[in-house]
């Protein structure tokens, strides 16, 4: 088991080194070849193992080496596989998977395709390091190599300015969140003396009333450390302040879009969350902020997702929205269904990506959703798909996301702690809102008269089978994950996640969530029709409205078109100064401060003396005869002096 | 191996090769110069076998130092020749052994004039260097320490850029102002101790009055050299005009004596003192790290950007060593012979592309993916390890220095993390307007990938910053000993001066909050004379006017 563990990780390594290597000599052929075939293997051997031993709740240490080891300071190299990482490597691999099939058909004839299956590959292995990691240091390595990757990814066509720009900001604004996180991994050292899980979730109970001084406050010692983490879940999972950069990262290539900004990736801080719940436990405060922190996002990126055109911005805003849901879960003590929406949002949500990316194929590389229509007729399957795809995001019964949304609401109803109901509020209106701007994109998308111009109608073609297998696939895990894991996830007393998870007594939301009001239970749906109902209205039956509103309330519009104005702000506040400052610095200080007081100064200073002493050397006799007469005197007197 | 003076050997193997070139045979100049490199080449590898000989053979639990040599020189003034290692000068040697076969392969095809003598200065630099790690006497130290100027002076006075006079003095007056202090501290040990033995006099403990003193002429000296902000403008000028190998030797091993020394000599020696001066250590080394940082973003020249990253990396390793716990100090010696590695490949990165189309300008290039997909590849790397990626010997560095400075203050760990995502500004931002974009630039249509030679120079560069990254227990383990060493002496020393002078967590808390960064700053500007009245300074309080320093200097050397 242990060698399958090791397989399931280093395949898709291996892929990337071969494909890296030798791709370019051996062409596309081979590189698609291995890395999909290295890829497959990972799957099936990730799958076997979530079979054989997740379903029996058996655990799997298998160490490798030390990495570092100063005093009493000590990580090692050790995959450790619980429910969570069975879970996780699981999602992982069959997205990742599918995602590279699909992209045999999308990348076709691009000129870096072996480079873009190896750094396929690559992310795929620093993601299941990731959620392999036993100790926090060990996760901190799969965390910043899939950032790598994301940058890597956005700027895959680097002749582009913009995605050489989106990538940079997708780096630094991660690196923001990892400065939380690494501050969190020091606090959890000074605290346990260890960064193990294993290690610290049995001492949590010991220290759970420490307190910890962090630049001149005292705080609750876990409250922080969870605060910390959060700041770092918060960069990778785009939530509200540091989400800037995943609308900015669609300059990815769209299966990247579907594998790391939808399905995988952006979902590692909910991960992270959920597998530090040990210690969330005891830091009620931070939970709360949590909750907050999510329904806000949820909130904020599903209204500006209400009136963008760009058909993948769209979807990602959509995704930075449902992550806000699985925070919110998580923040209320409901682990297990951020995990249980945080699958099946991986099946939907790529399958929305990978359908919008057979759209943007099949409309010759049209990104304006306002510039399309009509087109269903000729990409029927991708309209099925998308449809439930959408289906599923909106959280329509029986279709995937139906079973996890709902659990989510009802864990915000049941939650005793204030923030529960706030985050059951903002998440009904957020469901509207999520039906009606996924109804709108295929609305706009798919229905109504043509808007592109005859050229690009007589191009349209529905995508290749190597591109509809994987949207098939996918729509099958849309249609069926929900309602086959339920009883797995989130059934009352399942014994699935462990020791994985740990959740006070006083604490057992999900529990509690099966017992609620029926109202509760079908609220979801209820928002979903309303959303669908109100899209369909303005977009479908009386198209003239969206120009009326847009004009009648122009500031709201103006408002979410530009982004809730992040972006101005953070140029402003931060890139802007960064820049003039560096250069203030460089010239006022280094140049003419430093340089001009010391060095420089020095010099000049030492010139000019000489300049003023050369004058003393005249040439004359009597000159220096004076001189000497002068200071024979002064010797005297001053010997007669003292 | 016992009998063979094997130190030393490593030591002067060098110099031989500079005599050997010296004799200047060959018919012809092109038959002496390419003699010249292959003899350049040759000693430089065979020291480099020498000096693996010597990790193989050390052993890294033993205390004391090894391999050492004595022999008698000055034997009525009591100075002698007198070598050794341990765990923390053995790595810099390593490293600096590493890079000289690197630097004199880089050097092959681009130095064209008076290439023996290029050669001679290298190897003489060479000597000089693995000496003053080594050295286990004083005046040999402050031979060899000054003796490292010389040639370094040459390298970019003579095979620099268009201003490399101007960059020659400045580096030369900087660190010469540093010299001339740290030389009349070490003639005060000399008379205290009554002799330039290093090990005597690490165990001699000196008036905590007088370490002050020492610590801070000390401290001139090795500040300029790391260097640490405000002393640090000589090192852009200096890196942008010297020739390529220039630089790699500049920021991969010269910059390494000032962390040394601190750790060599001013943790053991003067506790008292460098307890004291921890804060001010501290604050210097944050404003490094940002101010570096940001100045390194409003770069247009990229040697000058990768010289100020060094600035800002450095500003770990002081922050590191000043911890005084293991796993700040073996941070930062992880942290130098990491940045040893990273920047050295980084300005060979630079000359790489220099030597086609002789311009450092940033503006001149962009695209160059296009047409030097390896080149990318490999300039990725580097800037990923200088940013601190995890997997990269960068990362456990940093990370090492960060939880050391931890369990110390917050405060500065929190303002050095503002490090990592300025780092990750200015090196992304270089790397995206070099590599990525558009190839438009004519004279970049036909510049050509990397050939064999640069690949062969590349690839230990590449091979030790992964390995350092994944298993770095090699390089900690050496350490491990010799560091706990000088941990265990500085805590005695603190503990057994009941009542301390200082308490140098509460003043670091307080020296790092906002309110006292004025007075931080305060303390830069001019010497700390004053007590202040919320962090005890009674080592200052208790004594110490300049009259009193030279009267017992009058003293001492009357005594004598």
């Amino acid at each position: 088991m242990s060698i399958l563990a090791i397989l399931v990780v280093f395949l898709p390594f291996l892929g990337f080194l071969l494909a890296g290597s030798l791709g370019e000599k051996l062409g596309d052929q081979f590189s698609q070849g291995i890395t999909c075939g290295l890829m497959g293997l990972s799957t099936i051997f990730a799958g076997y193992l979530f079979l054989q031993l997740g379903l029996h709740e058996e655990t799997l240490l298998v160490p490798l080496f030390t990495w570092i080891h100063v005093e009493f300071f000590e990580v090692s190299w050790q995959l450790q596989l619980d429910s969570l990482s069975y879970v996780m490597m699981a999602v992982v691999t069959l997205v990742s998977w599918i995602v590279h099939i699909y992209s045999i058909g999308y990348m076709k004839g691009d000129p870096g395709f072996p480079r873009f299956m190896a750094y396929l590959s690559l992310f795929t292995f620093f993601m299941l390091m990731l959620v392999t990691a036993s100790n926090l240091l060990q996760m901190f390595f799969g965390w910043e190599g899939v950032g790598l990757c994301s940058y890597l990814l956005i700027g895959y066509w680097y002749d582009r300015d913009s995605a050489n720009a989106a990538a940079i900001k997708a780096f630094l604004v991660n690196r923001v969140g990892d400065v939380g996180f690494i501050l969190g991994v020091l606090t959890l050292f000074v605290i346990f003396g260890t960064l193990d899980f294993t290690a610290i979730f049995e001492l949590v109970d010991a220290h759970q009333n420490d307190t910890f001084t962090f630049l001149n406050g005292q705080y609750h010692a876990l409250t922080l450390a969870s605060f910390l983490f959060f700041i770092g879940a918060m960069g990778k999972s785009a939530q509200i302040g540091l989400h800037t950069w995943l609308p900015d990262a669609m300059e990815a290539p769209t299966p990247v879009s579907a594998l790391i900004h939808a399905a995988t990736m952006v979902t590692a801080g909910v991960f992270l969350i959920v597998r530090i719940s040990p210690i969330l436990e005891y830091a009620p405060l931070a939970r709360e902020f949590i909750t907050l922190i999510g329904a806000a996002t949820a909130l904020m990126a599903a209204t500006i997702a209400c009136v963008q055109n760009d058909i993948k911005r769209i979807i990602a805003y959509s995704t930075c929205s449902q992550l806000g849901y699985m925070f919110m879960a998580a923040g209320l003590s409901g682990y297990s269904a951020a995990m249980f929406h945080l699958t099946t949002h991986a099946f939907f949500k790529a399958l929305l990506f990978l359908g919008a990316g057979s759209v943007i194929h099949a409309m010759s590389d049209e990104y304006n959703i306002q510039k399309m229509g009509g087109i269903w007729k000729y990409v029927p399957v991708t309209y099925v798909v998308m449809w439930i795809g959408s289906l599923a995001l909106a959280g329509i019964p029986f279709f995937a996301g139906f079973y996890s949304k709902d659990m989510i609401m009802e864990v915000d109803w049941v939650s005793y702690l204030p923030v529960g109901k706030v985050a059951f509020a903002i998440g009904f209106a957020a469901a509207i809102l999520t039906a009606f701007y996924s109804w709108r994109l295929l609305i706009l998308t798919f229905n109504g008269t043509p808007r592109a111009d005859e050229a690009v109608m007589g191009h349209i073609h529905e995508a290749p089978l190597i591109m509809l297998f994987p949207l098939v696939l996918l729509a099958m895990g849309s249609l069926f994950s929900g309602s086959l894991l339920y009883e797995l996830f989130v059934g009352e007393e399942t014994p699935f996640w462990g020791s994985a998870i740990f959740v006070l007594p006083e604490d057992d939301v999900i529990t509690a969530a099966h017992h609620v009001y029926n109202w509760v239970h079908w609220s979801p749906t209820v928002a979903a029709l309303l959303g669908i109902g109100i899209a369909y209205l303005l977009y479908m039956y009386q198209s003239s409205w969206p120009e009326k509103l847009s004009t009648t309330f122009k500031g709201i519009y103006t408002f979410l078109w530009n982004k809730w104005y992040f972006d101005a702000l953070y140029q402003w506040l931060f890139v802007d100064p960064s820049f003039k400052l560096g250069k203030f610095l460089w010239e006022e200080g280094d140049q003419e401060a430093i340089d001009g007081l010391g060095p420089d100064g020095l010099a000049a200073l030492s010139v000019a003396s000489g300049g003023l002493l050369c004058r003393l050397q005249t040439g004359y006799v009597y000159h220096y005869a004076f001189g000497m007469i002068i200071g024979l005197v002064l010797m005297i007197g001053w010997y007669f002096w003292v | 191996m016992a009998t063979l003076p094997l130190l030393s050997m490593t030591l002067f193997l060098p110099l031989l090769g500079a005599l050997a070139i010296s004799l200047n045979w060959g018919n012809g100049d092109v038959a002496k110069a390419n003699n010249a490199r292959w003899v350049a080449l040759w000693t430089t590898l065979v020291t480099l076998g020498l000096a693996v000989i010597l990790w193989v053979n050390f052993n890294p639990v033993s205390p004391g130092f090894q391999f050492e040599d004595k022999f008698e020189w000055m034997p009525l003034l009591n100075i002698g020749y007198h070598v050794g290692v341990d765990g923390i000068s053995l790595p810099l040697v390593l490293l600096s052994a590493t890079l000289m076969p690197i630097c004199i392969l880089t050097s092959w095809a681009s130095i064209q004039v008076r290439v023996a003598e290029y050669m001679i200065a290298f190897l003489v630099l060479e000597t000089m260097l693995l000496g003053m790690f080594a050295a286990l006497d004083f005046v040999l130290f402050y031979v060899f320490f000054e003796g490292v100027l010389i040639p370094m002076f040459l390298i970019i006075g003579i095979w620099g850029g268009p201003n490399r006079v101007y960059a020659a003095f400045k580096f030369f007056l900087y660190t010469l102002l540093g010299s001339v202090l740290s030389l009349l501290a070490i003639l005060y040990i000399y008379f205290e101790v009554g002799g330039s033995d290093i090990p005597l006099a690490l165990t001699t403990p000196f008036d905590p009055k007088v370490q002050t003193w020492l610590w801070v002429a000390f401290f001139a000296s090795f500040a300029v050299k790391i260097p640490m902000w405000p002393l640090h403008t000589w090192l852009p000028d200096a890196h942008v005009e010297a020739p390529t190998a220039g630089s790699v030797i500049l920021a991969g091993v010269l910059l390494k004596m000032g962390g040394y020394g601190f750790i060599r000599f001013s943790l053991p020696m003067f506790p008292e003192a460098s307890s004291y001066f921890t804060p001010m250590i501290f604050t210097l080394s944050i404003i490094a790290i940002i101010y570096a940082s940001l100045v390194a973003l409003a770069q247009t020249d990229m040697k000058k950007l990768i010289a100020y990253s060094s600035v800002a990396h450095m500003g770990f390793v002081t922050l590191g060593i000043f911890t005084v716990d293991a796993q700040g100090v073996q941070g930062a010696v992880t942290q130098m012979v990491s940045h040893g590695l990273i920047s050295a490949a980084l300005f060979l990165c630079v000359g790489v592309v220099y030597d086609r189309i002789h311009s450092r300008e940033i503006a001149d290039y962009g695209g160059l993916v296009h047409r030097m997909p390896r080149y990318a590849a490999v300039f990725l790397f580097f800037i990923l390890a200088s940013v601190g990626l995890p997997g990269t010997s960068g990362f456990v560095g940093e990370f090492l220095v960060l939880l050391g400075a931890y369990q110390v203050s917050t405060w500065a760990t929190t303002l050095a993390t503002s490090g990592m995502v300025l780092g990750a500004a200015y090196a992304l931002w270089l790397y995206r307007r070099v590599i990525f974009g558009v190839l438009v630039k004519p004279n970049l249509k036909s510049i050509s990938d990397l050939h064999w030679r640069e690949k062969i120079i590349f690839a230990p560069l590449v091979a030790g910053v992964l390995i350092f990254g994944i298993y770095p227990m090699p390089l900690l383990t050496m350490m491990e000993t010799s560091v706990a060493n000088v941990i265990d002496q500085y805590n005695l020393a603190l503990e057994s001066d009941a009542g301390g002078a200082i308490d140098p967590k509460k003043s670091l808390e307080i020296a790092l909050h906002p309110a006292s960064l004025k007075i931080s700053y305060f303390w830069i500007a001019t010497p700390p004379l004053g007590a202040r009245k919320d962090a005890p300074s009674r080592v200052f309080a208790r004594s110490v006017s300049a009259e009193a320093i030279q009267t017992s200097f009058v003293k001492e050397i009357r005594h004598d």
